[in-house]
């Protein structure tokens, strides 16, 4: 029982790994533009759709270095045609036309990609790891996938922390997050900082795409599973870093022993057909978490000003 | 030279008060409606009644709905299709429960249900607002589909939630042909559009607004954001429930919840983003707009002579979607109403330069 309870967390935990690391993208461009970018889930289709489809023509390092490349090229597109003209509106209106980005991106990632499931092979050995197999009867299995996932995470998350914290580049971010203006007035080039933080996003969701493609296969669903990031991000705060991760994991442990401890109970006294319950468990932890502390564990207090 | 209002003087309060002031747009309204009430069925087909006119007129419902909320109210949600889905259910139910219930009944207790359940989800409206609020709804959303997919007693005991309901009467005549579908559709959603029109342009409307363009401003001239805000997710539900539940009956008549999914609450978003945020009439602008526009794609590989495959067109649906969306936020931020707007003013002057 305990064995199985581990099992199920470290399970769970691996898999808010892949929601923290599409959080991550959110956080980032939020940080950076006070974008909410809906597109982020579609950018990580779009990527992966890359990675899988040109890996086929080449091998896996070209093909992942051309898909970087493609983001790269994505993220002046973006915005090119889209920031630019938007400066100045509302977060809400930004936050619809991020909406637009993810339908454009859905059916043009499709478009010339093409829309079959498409499989990413990075190499990892299938079968799976089994630990403590002398402490509890059968072990507790490990996927070595998943184990790649949480490594490839917390690579991404120092070079990113290192990235914020020492260079140039970095600094001139957190001062455009901090107040747009006064990093314009002491000559931040913004547009600039925004393709940066767009490009790095395209890159995360580069990360995110495969390792979730090796595991699911490249299909259509993985723009729908990154909606997911949404209650990560509002548990953890929409600006914060390890927030983004730390929800991730909370999110992803919470539904999976929700799914396996509450499910049997609510099927029980409601009578239901089946779980499922991972499919809502996080937005109403997410609701939930609203109502009492709304700018999530670890944002920043939220301050109206008239 | 013919739109003018010249001469037109309003002598009574009633006058100033009216829902079309000028003559002109009044006649060009009560027009429209003769033509759908009696041409459109003297010479519509099957195919236009079922794909084109009963689809636009209930989703146009739906999307004023959903625009009392954003549009007006500027809550923004992404749980319509839960909504939906709960007028749809909760209207089956009665109907399955109590068989001998009016059909208007029905459908407003699917209104009624769905408003309850929609107050319930804008609590939290109280204190987020924006993405935040956006994140909630979708939590609405995903609870929703979840629970009729999975409850039983909600779906009467079939599988996979899929229900449908048999043949529909309205005071003992049988609403059999999709004619007599269509103008029951026509005019529930005239009678609730008219009863929109007006809540937003009285009191409750102008709390709305308020509250959208400007929360704290509102609150300190003496608005209660509580009793303008629930009030604006009673009346959306409200509105979109009567929708889910037309939709359900008259349109599908067997579904399950995956009609009521995720992509349903994007359609009706975009179909108000396109038609104009806070506008009555660009509701169905954008309606009409965000059916037909995949009728007309399904028809161009035809028309142009190069073979196309479905998925390809739905590929394609989706790209024209997104980049519309983000036109219209750059060019014309209030939609298709707005283009409708300026057309009248140039008509005003027409042919005269000013």
């Amino acid at each position: 029982m305990l064995g199985q309870f581990i099992e199920t967390l470290i399970g769970g935990v691996l898999t808010g790994v892949l929601y923290a690391l599409v959080a991550l993208g959110f956080v980032l461009i939020f940080k950076a533009s006070g974008v909410f970018n809906f597109a982020q889930g579609a950018m990580v289709l779009f990527a992966a759709l890359a990675v899988a489809r040109l890996a086929e023509i080449m091998p896996l390092p070209f093909a992942v270095a051309a898909a970087i490349a493609i983001m790269i090229a994505l993220a002046y597109a973006i915005e090119f045609f889209v920031l630019r003209r938007l400066v100045n509106q509302e977060g809400i209106i930004l936050f619809m036309a991020t909406l637009g980005i993810t339908y454009f991106l859905e059916g043009f990632g499709q478009t010339i990609w093409g829309s079959d499931i498409y499989k990413i092979n990075l190499g990892i050995p299938r079968e799976p790891i089994f630990l403590f197999q002398e402490v509890f009867p059968g072990g507790i299995l490990l996927d070595r996938e998943e184990l790649a996932a949480a490594i490839v995470c917390a690579i991404l998350v120092a070079v990113l922390a290192v990235f914020f914290q020492v260079t140039r580049i970095g600094r001139a971010l957190r001062a455009v997050a901090d107040d747009h203006q006064a990093a314009q007035a002491v000559g931040i080039p913004l547009n600039y900082i925004w393709l940066i933080v767009w490009a790095v996003s395209g890159i995360v969701a580069i990360a995110a795409g495969m390792i979730w493609g090796s595991k699911l296969g490249v299909q259509f669903s993985i723009s729908l599973v990154a909606l997911k990031a949404l209650p990560v991000l509002i548990l953890g705060g929409l600006t914060s870093i390890p927030g983004a991760i730390v929800g991730g994991l909370i999110i992803g442990a919470g539904e999976k022993l929700a799914e396996v401890m509450l499910g049997p109970i609510l099927i029980r006294w409601f009578d239901l057909a089946g779980g499922g319950i991972e499919n809502w468990f996080a937005y109403v932890l997410a609701l939930i978490f609203l109502l009492f502390r709304p700018q999530g564990l670890f944002g920043e207090r939220i301050i109206e000003r008239v | 030279m013919l739109y003018r209002e010249t001469g037109q003087f309003k002598t009574s309060y009633a006058s100033d008060a009216a829902i079309f002031p000028i003559a002109q747009d009044r006649w060009f309204v009560i027009g429209l409606l003769v033509f759908a009430f009696f041409v459109l069925p003297l010479f519509a087909n099957q195919y236009l009644y079922t794909e084109v006119l009963i689809p636009v007129l209930i989703l146009s419902l739906a999307a004023i709905g959903l625009n009392i909320l954003t549009g007006y109210c500027g809550q923004l949600s992404l749980g319509t299709g839960g909504f939906m889905a709960v007028g749809a259910y909760a209207a089956y139910n009665l109907l399955l429960r109590v068989p001998e219930t009016n059909l208007i009944l029905v459908l407003l207790f699917g209104g009624l249900m769905a408003m309850l359940v929609g107050v319930l989800f804008g609590i939290p409206s109280l204190r987020i607002k924006g993405f935040y609020l956006a994140v909630a709804t979708l939590a609405a959303q995903f609870f929703i589909e979840w629970a009729f997919a999975r409850v039983k007693w909600f779906t009467n005991y079939a599988p996979s939630g899929s229900v449908a309901v048999g043949q529909l009467e309205l005071f003992g005549i049988p609403l059999d042909t999709p004619m007599k579908k269509y103008l029951f559709v026509l005019a529930m959603v005239s009678l609730l559009a008219l009863a929109a029109k007006n809540l937003v342009r009285g009191r409750l409307g102008r709390m709305w607004m308020a509250m959208r363009d400007m929360d704290i401003a509102a609150e300190i001239i003496g608005i209660r954001p509580l009793h303008a805000k629930l009030s604006a997710f009673a009346v959306s539900s409200f509105y979109i429930g009567v929708a889910g539940a037309l939709w359900a009956f008259l349109r599908l008549g067997s579904w399950e919840p995956l009609a009521f999914d995720i992509n349903r609450s994007f359609q009706i978003l975009f179909m108000i983003i396109i038609g104009g945020l806070g506008s009555i009439l660009g509701s169905f602008l954008g309606a009409a707009f965000i059916v037909l526009v995949p009728i007309f794609l399904n028809q161009i590989p035809g028309l142009i002579g190069i073979p196309m495959s479905t998925a390809m067109i739905s590929h394609l649906e989706f790209m024209i979607f997104g980049a519309m969306i983000v036109f219209f936020l750059i060019v014309e931020p209030h939609g298709l109403a707005r283009l409708w707007a300026i057309a009248k003013e140039k008509l005003r002057l027409w042919p005269f330069p000013y």
